[in-house]
């Protein structure tokens, strides 16, 4: 065994615990650790299948903004005693999910897909690269998220304000 | 060097733990936080496929995902703030104001 996939089985070890612990443990901000750290290994990911910029924003963005605004939340609703005891529904959840897991792996596991991945220029993932893509084919789009996330901030400000 | 359907078969799982939370957990911060995973697992695919393809198109996308993924959470977490203001609760299952 080589060792990019020493990595590779490593990675996939420690992101499958931190997930798990995300959607197992009983404390809210446990929870919100273990994302953090499952989201980490994601970016490390990422920057294994060469897309460095990616992995980037994926630590800033995830990591930093977004579990920071998860945290905050947390820490203003206090809801650290507010979950209710589980019961069938628990199990019967669990058995969905690991049926949706039946479902899609020997789905993606066939035979036919790219056993190598394409000889990469140096460039690959750069931020030029990935900056040419964005402002020449996919300007429209950009143009759109940036609305969107307009209209994400309009939202959360109304949506949050104490009287309206 | 490592096949595709190895990061194919990670994200599946990741996305069913992810769903997993969503059916079982009646804290709405945590089920939140068990769609940012589902979102995740989507975009370790689109990163695999772009590497394994040689097309710098998969990257762009998860850039978009993660703007769609970072306006979900704010107006996600401004909902949890405004639900828990008039119920003082954060469980899925007392919001049932619409049930038959």
């Amino acid at each position: 065994m080589d060792t990019a996939s020493l990595i590779f089985y490593l990675l996939a070890t420690l992101l499958v615990i931190t997930s798990l612990m995300v959607v197992f443990l009983r404390n809210v901000v446990h929870c919100a650790m273990a994302l953090v750290a499952a989201l980490l290994l994601i970016a490390v990911l990422f920057v294994t299948l060469q897309a460095p910029m990616v992995g980037i924003l994926q630590v800033m963005v995830y990591a930093g903004a977004i579990m920071v605004l998860f945290l905050f939340v947390i820490m203003f609703l206090n809801p650290a005693a507010l979950e209710q005891q589980r019961g069938l529904w628990w199990g019967f959840g669990t058995i969905l999910g690991l049926m949706l897991a039946g479902v899609l792996v020997p789905l993606v596991a066939t035979n036919d897909l790219p056993t190598d991945p394409m000889a990469a220029t140096e460039l690959f993932g750069s931020p030029e690269m990935l900056a040419k893509s964005l402002f020449n084919d996919y300007v429209l789009p950009f143009e759109i998220a940036s609305v969107l996330l307009l209209v994400a901030i309009i939202g959360a400000v109304v949506l949050a304000k104490r009287d309206y | 060097m490592i096949a595709l359907h190895h990061y194919l078969i990670l994200s599946a799982v990741i996305f069913a733990i992810g769903v997993i939370g969503v059916l079982i957990r009646r804290n709405l911060i945590v089920i939140l936080m068990s769609i940012e995973l589902m979102l995740n697992a989507v975009n370790l695919t689109f990163i695999a496929f772009s590497r394994y393809l040689g097309s710098t198109d998969g990257q762009v996308v998860v850039f978009f995902v993660m703007a769609v993924a970072a306006a979900e959470a704010v107006i996600g977490l401004a909902i949890i703030i405004s639900v828990y203001r008039h119920r003082q609760s954060l469980d899925p299952q007392e919001m049932q104001l619409l049930k038959w």
